[in-house]
């Protein structure tokens, strides 16, 4: 067997083996961290795919961003782990034919039209060239008005996030004009009984 | 020798592997959340295989617009869900019926 493809069945066992823990373990947090688990042995597969860049922009966005933010969630939340498994059991069956049923449709998709068809290798990349390189230039060339959309897709997430999340104090200096009619003296003033001090 | 199929078949176990998740943790945002994330990455990776042995950068510049588009939906997720936690001091599905669904 070539060495990259020992390296790809490698990641892979270990790809579907996190993923398979992410949607079964018990405690969320340990879901998250398989689920980095997963991230990272994706990257290690796309980078066998000489898709360099997207590889690193996977742990990077993916395992230093969005994984982050999911573990702080996680912990933060207070979750009944009793409650939030029951009915695990009862859907399994259910899930398990969806699922096989799933790859049986899409292996035979793929049987149908790419096993065989592509057997020859990828075409190799010209010694020199840089796959971030190319990437930029197609993006900033060909590609530079969704990249552009994209940006203003991350504003809208970031806006909307903290609009959703905001619980500042409040800047108006808003009075209730019932409650200032409301008011009396008693309310306001308390007449306190001292005793007078001895002069000596 | 690794052929297109490898990575095609890698990508529909995950993908199902996904689906199952959902249909499993049907009471858990979080791993609903989670589940989605890995179709998201089996979609990817056939992007990404396509990709390499066709010989056409496109689909490398569609994951990179896929991988921020997700991130957007996973920041706004996880801030509907902290608010929702909030308010209710719970997020398990079958509590979220205050529209009657």
């Amino acid at each position: 067997m070539e060495f990259k493809t020992a390296v790809f069945y490698f990641l892979s066992a270990i790809l579907v083996f996190a993923s398979l823990r992410v949607i079964t373990a018990r405690n969320p947090v340990h879901a998250a961290l398989n689920l980095i688990l997963a991230f990272f042995s994706a990257a290690g597969v796309w980078a066998l795919l000489q898709a360099e860049f997207l590889a690193i922009s996977l742990i990077l966005v993916y395992v230093g961003a969005v994984m982050v933010l999911f573990l702080f969630v996680v912990m933060m939340l207070d979750i009944n782990l009793d409650r939030i498994r029951e009915g695990f059991w009862s859907y399994l069956p259910l899930g398990a034919i969806v699922g096989l049923v799933m790859v049986a449709e899409l292996g035979a998709v793929m049987a149908a039209n790419y096993l065989g068809v592509l057997e020859t290798d990828a075409p190799q990349a010209v010694a020199g060239a840089s796959n971030t390189k190319d990437l930029g230039r197609l993006i900033y060339t060909d590609f530079v008005y969704p990249f552009e959309l994209a940006s203003v897709i991350l504003l809208v997430a970031i806006v909307a996030a903290i609009a959703i999340t905001y619980r500042g104090p409040k800047k108006t200096k808003y009075t209730d004009p019932a409650e200032q009619v409301r008011v009396r003296a008693k309310d306001r003033i308390r007449v306190l009984q001292m005793p007078a001090e001895k002069q000596d | 020798m690794l052929t297109l199929s490898h990575f095609l078949i890698l990508g529909a176990i995950l993908f199902s592997i996904g689906v199952v998740g959902i249909f499993l943790n049907r009471k858990n945002l979080i791993v609903l959340m989670m589940a989605i994330e890995l179709m998201l990455l089996a979609v990817n990776m056939n992007f990404v295989a396509f990709s390499h042995y066709l010989g056409d950068l496109s689909g490398q510049v569609f994951v990179f617009f896929i991988l921020t588009v997700a991130a957007a939906e996973s920041a706004i997720g996880l801030a509907i869900l902290v608010v929702l936690f909030r308010n209710l001091q719970t997020i398990h599905v079958d509590d979220l019926d205050s529209l009657k669904g």
